[in-house]
């Protein structure tokens, strides 16, 4: 193995160059770009045999996306923030039209007021879309998620789209050591896609995106819910299959230091690295920390972090996003599905750093927890 | 059972959809008045009128411009 040096921008790239789409539609926003870029220049040298096509809005390069796959090829279409946002119409429809379109995001704020920094406002607005969400913690892990997206999202069992979320720039704009696997295994691994669903051919003709009236769309809908279950169990496969051949593996939860642990914290993304950091720190105080990262958001695995934290006395849950009069989302479905008291913190709103201070600080306030949500490490305390 | 994503898998389904329930007024073809010239069945939208003058109740969404259109007044609408 040959560990090469890379952004997740980078990372992705390499993925999608692997997982071989036939049609590429990108729109370049910050801090997605190098994405864009990346790809641009990997179909003008010959390495990937794909249609690269220069849409003039996200909205298109969604929308050119779920066209190519309408036609029964695999497609893969990255964005960010705003983009992700102008998107929003066809990426409900393209989880309805059940297309399994693979897309990266570089998880960033959303205007107003403008920032290109990071959090998670963008992906997290899009849960009720009908896409899987993945949030990978470094390039190495968003690598792997997009050809274990593909190998999921191709199954006839879920055909749903994903979204690979990773942290902008803290993620796509550093670089780490990254394994970037060999083309036959990846070949073997993820075949070429061949559709069984509904797709533009003329030897076999449909209709696709048409007009439901009352007595179809529940039906059609609940059909997604039923999918994004089974889904579960093909992701659990997907990434054994995957551990089997390339050695890594990648369960919905990764459970840090947490087995024994009087204090979980429950985050998702690159902010899991930093925790990790202050766990080990308290640990050799001897306080009795961990942490579980949520990997996969959608489809929620309940159960899974149920039992990671259910041994716990405090959880604390910290969210890069904020739903008004809630709180953070990620800790709001907790609650909502789980019998587990749980304190909500929000950081990191458009790129606010997230030291190691304030996850200690998190402890503490977990361990001694208020009613309502939290925000650390405002300048000025409103609370 | 609704087809993965909604496809429609087979062509002319939207037979199905009986859009003469749609309708408020309904038109009644007086033949004894009618003079033949086909301008009701030319100008039917949804093509519910055919040669012999019969109108196809199923379709029919009671829009009128067959009443409004025919010179001798033989369309009715009539409150359903």
């Amino acid at each position: 193995m040959v560990l090469k040096v890379m952004s997740s921008n980078q990372a992705i790239a390499e993925a999608v160059k692997l997982a071989k789409p036939k049609v590429i539609p990108v729109y370049p926003i910050t801090p997605q770009t190098t994405i864009s870029e990346y790809l641009a220049k990997y179909v003008a040298d010959g390495d990937i045999n794909a249609e690269y096509i220069r849409v003039e809005s996200e909205h298109s390069a969604i929308s050119a996306c779920l066209g190519a796959s309408g036609t029964g090829v695999r497609v893969f279409t990255a964005t960010s923030s705003q983009g992700l946002a102008l998107m929003h119409e066809i990426i409900f429809a393209a989880a309805g039209l059940r297309a399994p379109i693979v897309m990266a995001d570089a998880n960033r704020a959303l205007s107003a007021p403008l920032s290109i920094w990071n959090d998670q406002q963008d992906s997290i607005s899009e849960r009720d879309s009908g896409w899987m969400q993945i949030y990978a913690e470094n390039g190495q892990e968003a690598l792997d998620s997009v050809l274990m997206s593909y190998k999921v999202s191709e199954n006839k069992e879920v055909l749903l789209p994903t979204m690979v979320c990773v942290d902008g720039f803290i993620l796509t704009h550093t670089v780490d050591p990254v394994d970037v696997p060999d083309e036959e295994e990846v070949d073997k691994f993820l075949p070429d896609y061949n559709p069984e669903h509904a797709y533009l051919d003329p030897k076999r003709p449909m209709s696709i995106g048409t007009f439901t009236d009352p007595d179809y769309y529940m039906e059609a809908r609940h059909d997604m819910e039923v999918a994004m279950e089974k889904a579960k169990a093909v992701i659990s496969d997907v990434s054994q299959e995957f551990a089997d051949t390339f050695g890594r593996k990648y369960d919905f939860i990764e459970k840090y230091r947490s087995e024994d642990a009087d204090t979980i914290l429950i985050a998702m993304g690159s902010i899991c690295s930093t925790i990790k950091d202050v766990v080990d720190e308290l640990r050799e105080q001897g306080e009795k920390v961990g942490l579980v990262r949520v990997r996969v958001f959608r489809p929620f695995p309940v159960e899974e972090i149920y039992d990671a934290i259910k041994g716990a006395s405090n959880v604390g849950v910290i969210d890069k996003n904020f739903s008004f009069s809630i709180g953070g989302v990620l800790h709001n479905n907790i609650k909502s599905m789980m019998d587990v008291n749980a304190a909500g913190f929000i950081v990191g709103l458009g790129g606010r750093d997230i030291k190691p201070s304030h996850i200690k600080e998190i402890v503490e306030k977990t361990n001694n927890p208020s009613d309502k949500p939290q925000w650390i490490g405002l300048n000025k305390e409103e609370q | 059972m609704v087809a993965i994503g909604a496809a429609v898998k087979e062509p002319g389904s939207t037979r199905k959809n009986k859009t003469g329930s749609w309708r408020t007024f309904k038109p009644i073809l007086d033949k004894e008045t009618c003079i033949e010239c086909e301008n009701c069945v030319m100008f039917c939208p949804e093509g519910c009128i055919d040669k012999n003058y019969d109108i196809d109740y199923d379709y029919c969404k009671g829009c009128g411009i067959c009443a409004e259109e025919c010179p001798v007044k033989a369309i009715k609408m009539e409150r359903e």
